[in-house]
């Protein structure tokens, strides 16, 4: 057994949340709440937002402004880009990634949902659910986050009253069922004043449910429950020749993370595009051998037969193949304030292949405000719409819905070399 | 034989396979990067994952130090010991010659030489041609990183665009630079200054020894201490005192400030870490503290 393996479960992993509401919904007050009731807010931080809120007149610290990050945000006030923040609870790491709620700031909510496994939306129990409670939750569904939790926040200011939350419990629960979102757990909470996010508080007795952070801490970090194929792009060929240790004169590592399933040694596996068939002779992290890794893990896969393989091959377990397809359909998100141009040429990065790829349709696009489909020519910025692609080279495809690694890709525009769209098998 | 398909990567190997995967795509990706490596801890940690990534082969980038000449020397020293012992290239480029090039002139003889470096390492890349530079920065030590890419594009003169980045969805990294331009990539972004010390703990990883505690003369300004060096004299009126400290961060001599400290292992480190009440760079980092903004502001100009 190898030292990765013998390590003890010390932690409970590392859950990636993302927070989804406007300015006024109190989502930069909820978040410094989760940095401040864990202890992660240490002391010159919180004198600088102390300095900052008396500044601008306010009687209590701001929690809100410890979110507060690029100097143009501050000027005006709001968030523009997906901002990243840490913290502990000592059992388990959270990565929280902050998304504006502004409507032009769609991409940025897809950027930050993309890594996520559960999302956070924040509804005004003054407001109830509003247009863009259904771009959020759309959205999340959209990039398929395995958990959703819907904070209704501010009880403070409708006097914690229990039939408020019970009313917006209802109206989400109505749309929710036409998007087809099925595990969502609803939590009364004041962010300003803590109740329900780390601590109970003594204003909310009628609800028995769990804190936020009870169910940031039991959210399971699995992407899908069940055994899912194994899925290994390769990323990187390791040939050391050149090494004075004669041993490895015929060394070729195959490097990358599995990116779903297993991998054993002796299991008989296909590389891709190519198909020919092999099996694993080692599995290796840092010339440590081991009998198997996991999803996530990054290793070097060594195999029995020499087989010509680089960079954008995959190897997966003979018989449970991906789609190798050069067409596909997707949902896609336009994230550049230059439209799709059906006439052009684009490159489509695809776990670690890249092909050049032309637009074939526009089947429809999403009215994400109304939840409804339109009939669409082009694809301005943060435009969401059902396409398809044919593709110059085979990619090796998975519907999203069933692996986000081998469902998801970019759109990248060789001219300027941004990226442009984000792309979702379906 | 057992059954299990799936396990829950503890957060040190979640954040450990991350950086391997991220360094695995700059290699991929790019046609002549380089990782900047200064002794610091965090830079220690990025050459434990490089061997991760890229043995038993060899690195497929050299190693740089952009050297201020203000550096610690028991810190130069780790570097070149650590270079040899891994058997890789180590680059050095120095501000001074850039200062007697004079692309780099100071507005006094004592400013401290640490915002210069950008103007080096732009020099350096554009010496090398270097595509990509590998560094070890953290999204938790400054508000500015905080929204900063993992893989980050700089422009022709360096700069950063914070309102222009690119969009970085799932890991599907984008490292495409037009000739002149440079992608930054960040392989340990999402690394907490705690998370690194706990590796250091699990890898047995050196350290230079500076970031144990030990006696050294300082001067009391500002409410920090500055240790008394040949290039950062105690000013008249001031007290020199003797104290038990260690640095949390190393870099240029004149903006780095160390804590009272009696904890001279790692262990130790580690329990004042997770008890601590001080960022790091607000303990540490003397140049961070004069605007609200002044680390966005120096890597919109190019800065690490």
């Amino acid at each position: 057994m190898s030292a990765i393996e013998k390590l003890p479960a010390v932690d409970n992993g590392l859950l990636r949340f993302l927070t989804c509401g406007s300015v006024d919904d109190g989502k930069s007050t909820l978040i410094g709440r989760l940095l401040f009731d864990s202890k992660t807010i240490l002391a010159d931080t919180l004198c600088a937002i102390e300095r900052t809120s008396k500044k601008r007149g306010m009687d209590a610290i701001d929690l809100s402004l410890l979110t507060d990050g690029l100097q143009a945000e501050r000027e005006q006030g709001i968030t523009i880009d997906v901002a990243y923040r840490y913290f502990t609870t000592g059992t388990r790491k959270y990565i929280i990634a902050d998304a504006p709620g502004h409507e032009q700031y769609t991409r940025n909510m897809v950027t930050a949902a993309s890594t996520a496994d559960l999302a956070i939306i924040l509804i005004d129990a003054r407001k109830g659910v509003l247009t863009q409670t259904r771009r959020h939750s759309y959205l999340t569904h959209l990039v398929n986050i395995p958990h959703l939790v819907v904070a209704i926040n501010k009880m403070d200011l409708v006097d914690y009253a229990q039939d408020v939350f019970n009313t917006i419990m209802a109206d989400y629960l109505e749309f929710a069922a036409k998007l087809g979102i099925e595990d969502v757990r609803f939590i009364p909470l004041s962010a300003l004043n803590g109740d329900m996010v780390v601590d109970r508080g003594e204003r909310l007795d009628w609800y028995q449910g769990p804190t936020l952070i009870e169910v940031l801490e039991a959210a399971d970090t699995d992407h899908t429950a069940h055994a899912e194929p194994l899925r290994f792009p390769v990323q990187y060929v390791c040939r050391p020749q050149d090494s004075a240790n004669p041993e490895l004169h015929d060394y070729r590592g195959f490097m990358g993370r599995v990116e779903s399933g297993v991998i054993a040694v002796g299991d008989a596996v296909s590389v891709l595009p190519a198909g020919r068939e092999s099996r694993v002779k080692a599995v290796q992290i840092n010339g440590q051998s081991l009998e198997r890794a996991f999803a996530e893990q990054s290793i070097t896969v060594l195999l029995d037969d020499e087989i010509d393989i680089s960079r954008g091959d995959m190897i997966v377990r003979t018989g449970e193949l991906p789609n190798v397809t050069k067409q596909i359909d997707a949902m896609l998100c336009w994230l550049a304030e230059s439209p799709l141009d059906a006439r052009r040429t684009y490159l489509i990065r695809h776990t670690t292949r890249e092909t050049k790829a032309k637009l074939a349709a526009i089947e429809f696009r999403m009215d994400i405000n109304a939840i409804e489909h339109q009939g669409a020519e082009r694809l301005a910025m943060n435009d969401i719409a059902k396409v398809s692609f044919k593709l110059a080279q085979p990619i090796f495809a998975d519907r999203y819905s069933d692996n986000r690694a081998t469902g998801a890709f970019i759109v990248i525009d060789e001219t300027t070399n941004n990226t442009v769209g984000a792309g979702m098998i379906v | 034989m057992t059954t299990l398909t799936k396990k829950t990567l503890s957060h040190l190997d979640w954040l450990e396979s991350e950086a391997i995967h991220i360094m695995r795509e700059v290699a991929g990706q790019c046609a002549n990067p380089v990782l900047l490596f200064s002794g610091g801890k965090d830079s220690i940690c990025m050459l434990r994952i490089a061997e991760k990534a890229f043995r038993p082969g060899r690195f497929p980038f050299p190693l740089m130090h952009i050297d201020t000449g203000h550096n610690y020397q028991e810190v130069v020293d780790f570097r070149d010991q650590r270079a040899a012992e891994l058997g890789e290239r180590l680059i050095v480029r120095s501000v001074e010659d850039s200062m007697a090039r004079g692309t780099v002139v100071l507005k006094s003889a004592d400013e401290s030489r640490n915002k210069h470096q950008s103007v080096t390492l732009l020099e350096a890349i554009e010496e090398f041609g270097f595509d990509a530079c590998i560094g070890g920065a953290r999204r938790d030590e400054e508000k500015a990183r905080a929204k900063e890419r993992i893989f980050s594009f700089r422009d022709e003169f360096g700069q950063w665009d914070p309102k222009n980045q690119r969009p970085e969805l799932w890991d599907l990294y984008n490292a495409r630079a037009f000739k002149g331009e440079n992608i930054r990539v960040f392989p340990i972004s999402n690394w907490t200054e705690f998370d690194v010390w706990q590796y250091i703990e699990r890898e047995a990883l050196e350290l230079p020894s500076i970031y144990f505690a030990h006696q050294r003369r300082i001067v009391r300004r500002q409410g920090g201490m500055l240790p008394v060096t040949d290039v950062t004299p105690a000013r008249p009126g001031e007290t020199v005192e003797t104290v038990q400290v260690r640095f949390r961060t190393v870099g240029d001599i004149t903006c780095t400030a160390p804590v009272e400290s009696d904890a001279d292992t790692i262990a130790k480190i580690i329990a004042e870490t997770a008890t601590t009440t001080i960022t790091e760079r607000g303990a540490t980092r003397l140049d961070d503290q004069t605007s609200d903004a002044s680390m966005e502001q120096r890597k919109k100009e190019g800065y690490f």
